[in-house]
């Protein structure tokens, strides 16, 4: 029975969740927009970086910055799209008191409600790599690629952002501003102190703790180890560490993370049902 | 707890804390105070009360969306706060006078999401939604967006979401809020036509219509400031105030005789007067329908003549001025200055 309640949980949620992210326009118009958003975003970085290298593509720091900047789309797509869904539901739709009133498990149906966004971001970060592979000569091999290790780290990584994005509905729930801030300033955060576009030496040295205690900072790590392997080693931060001694400390995160993101929700749900927020619209 | 209750309360309560400025200024709102109520399985309920009297807080505590702060509750056998897990397949529940309901999906897609949630068989959803649908009139609307529909329609979309799942017990908050006079019309009776198939269904009507909550209700409970001040059949709610006999009477112009002088005479024990064209219409609360003849009597001394004379039924509006003193909108406006 409780198998079953998850199983439609998750699937409902997700199949509503796809249908939210790509019924809001015509499928010509929503390819266009899944093509030209990923491309702008790494365009406006790729113009940053040729400014301030003068134009030099040949470095590792470019790949590393490129490779970076590509997956850390799923930091924004997976997380704020868990968080999201409870903003969406309480004050778009007026819906989440429905959903809680159902006989569903509200966690698994907000993470259900995320796979939209994974698979939109998936599709981000594939074209933002081919772009790179094509355009920017980004040395990405498939031959090279290490792909039982790329695998393995992005579901890993997506299940991590997944339980930091219920760690976000948590807290999403227990506030009355209902805009994405939480989310934005929690993906900005993790892309300063992960190593998203620069290695985490460039911090000061006092700063580089926090980046050490992110498991995104060794998800981002291993992606680029798995598919440039070389370019990773180009930089001193986690040079010392195996890809299995990384993967490790990853995993452990990744628990001691989902853990926390889990306790954080219950505690918040219990706050909202006290409060009487799950019902709580502002009308924004 | 007896098997055969539908909702149990015992000395519920709920305040609200009310965030100020400073910490300081921090207020407490009592919504619900000491509420104790008892429904039966297959009993329509109705909560009566004007807007902010803590009918709806008292729906949310019921269907675990909020915690009570005192005293405890029981929906289906089970404790709304302890074990809303329990609680939550055996009920739903509607809100009227707003819009909810995902916009980009079709009436047929949100109301088969809905089902799902609730693990029905898809093929028995879809046909369920299909007879649902064609009883509210929205067959033909199926495949629409809901956010195609208009308000009253998206409405009813609404109130076949809460029906589908063929809850145990349904709690339906102002559900006829904002739809005219024919589709409340059409939900009151769908209303009925669902409680008649199954008598093990309960259903708990919210409504600040006096006229609905006198139609459907099998029993009503009046609330007022998060107080159940009655809670009784419409019929002897009323049957409390039928020891006082009321007349509207319509008379031709006055010719000297005055509201006071009509209410100190013995038998009268209210009197209300408003001016209507060529005379003036009376309200009076007489001590027995005896009473009357002596009225004529007063008439006839000033020579007013008598045009028109109903004897006046009381109604569930008369119940709630006579527990509370003033008339439920009367009441509304004060709460809102």
């Amino acid at each position: 029975m409780q198998t079953s309640t998850s199983w439609r949980s998750f699937r409902m949620a997700a199949w509503l969740g796809w249908l939210i992210e790509s019924n809001w326009t015509d499928p010509f118009l929503f390819a266009i927009y899944s093509i030209v958003k990923p491309l702008s975003g790494a365009a406006i970085l790729v113009i940053m970086y040729g400014i301030i290298s003068g134009g030099n593509f040949n470095t590792p720091l470019f790949p590393y910055i490129y490779l970076g900047n590509a997956f850390y789309i799923y930091v924004g797509a997976v997380m704020t799209g868990v968080s999201w869904a409870v903003v969406d539901d309480r004050e778009h739709y007026k819906t989440l008191k429905y959903m809680y009133i159902a006989p569903i498990y509200i966690p698994v149906y907000l993470l259900g409600r995320g796979v939209a966004r994974f698979i939109t971001g998936s599709i981000a970060v594939f074209i933002t790599i081919v772009a790179g592979v094509l355009f920017l000569k980004v040395p990405l091999k498939l031959a090279e690629i290490n792909w039982g290790l790329f695998l393995v780290t992005l579901i890993l990584g997506v299940v991590m952002l997944a339980l930091l994005g219920l760690l976000l509905a948590g807290v999403t729930l227990t506030v009355a501003r209902h805009e994405g801030f939480i989310g934005e300033a929690t993906a900005g955060a993790l892309y300063i102190f992960s190593g998203a576009v620069f290695p985490l030496d460039v911090l000061p040295e006092w700063l580089r703790p926090i980046g050490y205690f992110m498991p995104t900072t060794y998800w981002l790590e291993l992606l680029r180890r798995s598919l440039v392997g070389n370019v990773a080693q180009a930089f001193p931060t986690l040079s010392n560490f195996t890809n299995m001694e990384i993967l490790g400390i990853m995993l452990g995160l990744s628990i001691f993370f989902g853990v926390i993101s889990v306790q954080v929700f219950r505690y918040c749900d219990a706050i909202a049902r006290e409060r009487g927020l799950i019902d709580h619209t502002t009308n924004y | 707890m007896s098997n055969t209750l539908a909702i149990e309360t015992q000395n519920l309560g709920r305040i609200y804390k009310l965030r100020g400025s400073k910490k300081e200024t921090r207020k407490e709102l009592i919504a619900l105070q000491d509420v104790n109520l008892t429904v039966q399985r297959g009993e329509l309920f109705g909560l009566l009360g004007p807007n902010g009297a803590g009918k709806t807080t008292l729906i949310k505590v019921l269907t675990t969306l909020l915690s009570p702060t005192s005293g405890w509750a029981r929906v289906a056998g089970a404790d709304v706060n302890r074990e809303p897990d329990l609680v939550r397949p055996r009920i739903n529940m509607v809100s009227g006078g707003e819009s909810s309901g995902y916009g980009l999906l079709t009436v047929k897609e949100n109301l088969w999401m809905f089902s799902q949630f609730y693990g029905a068989p898809s093929k028995e959803a879809n046909e369920r939604i299909e007879a649902l649908l064609e009883m509210v009139g929205m067959k033909d609307r199926m495949h629409t967006k809901s956010s195609d529909l208009s308000t009253g329609l998206r409405q009813k979309m609404n109130i076949v979401r809460g029906f589908l799942t063929d809850p145990e017990v349904l709690f339906l908050d102002e559900p006829t809020l904002g739809l005219d006079v024919g589709a409340s019309r059409d939900v009151r009776k769908f209303i009925i036509e669902w409680l008649k198939a199954d008598r093990e269904r309960t259903l708990l009507l919210t409504t600040h219509y006096m006229v609905e909550a006198d139609e459907l209700c099998d029993r009503v409970a009046i609330i007022n400031k998060g107080k159940v001040l009655a809670c009784d059949t419409p019929t002897a709610l009323k049957q409390r105030l039928q020891k006082d006999v009321t007349f509207e009477i319509e008379t031709s112009p006055l010719n000297g005789l005055t509201l006071p002088m009509m209410e100190s005479q013995p038998e009268v024990k209210k009197a209300a007067l408003t001016d209507i064209e060529d005379g003036a219409r009376w309200k009076l609360s007489l001590v027995e329908e005896s009473a009357l003849a002596r009225v004529f009597n007063l008439f006839a001394q000033k020579d007013i003549k008598v045009m028109n004379l109903n004897k006046r039924q009381p109604t569930l509006e008369d119940v709630f001025v006579d527990l509370v003193g003033r008339s439920m909108a009367e009441e509304e406006s004060n709460e809102s200055t």
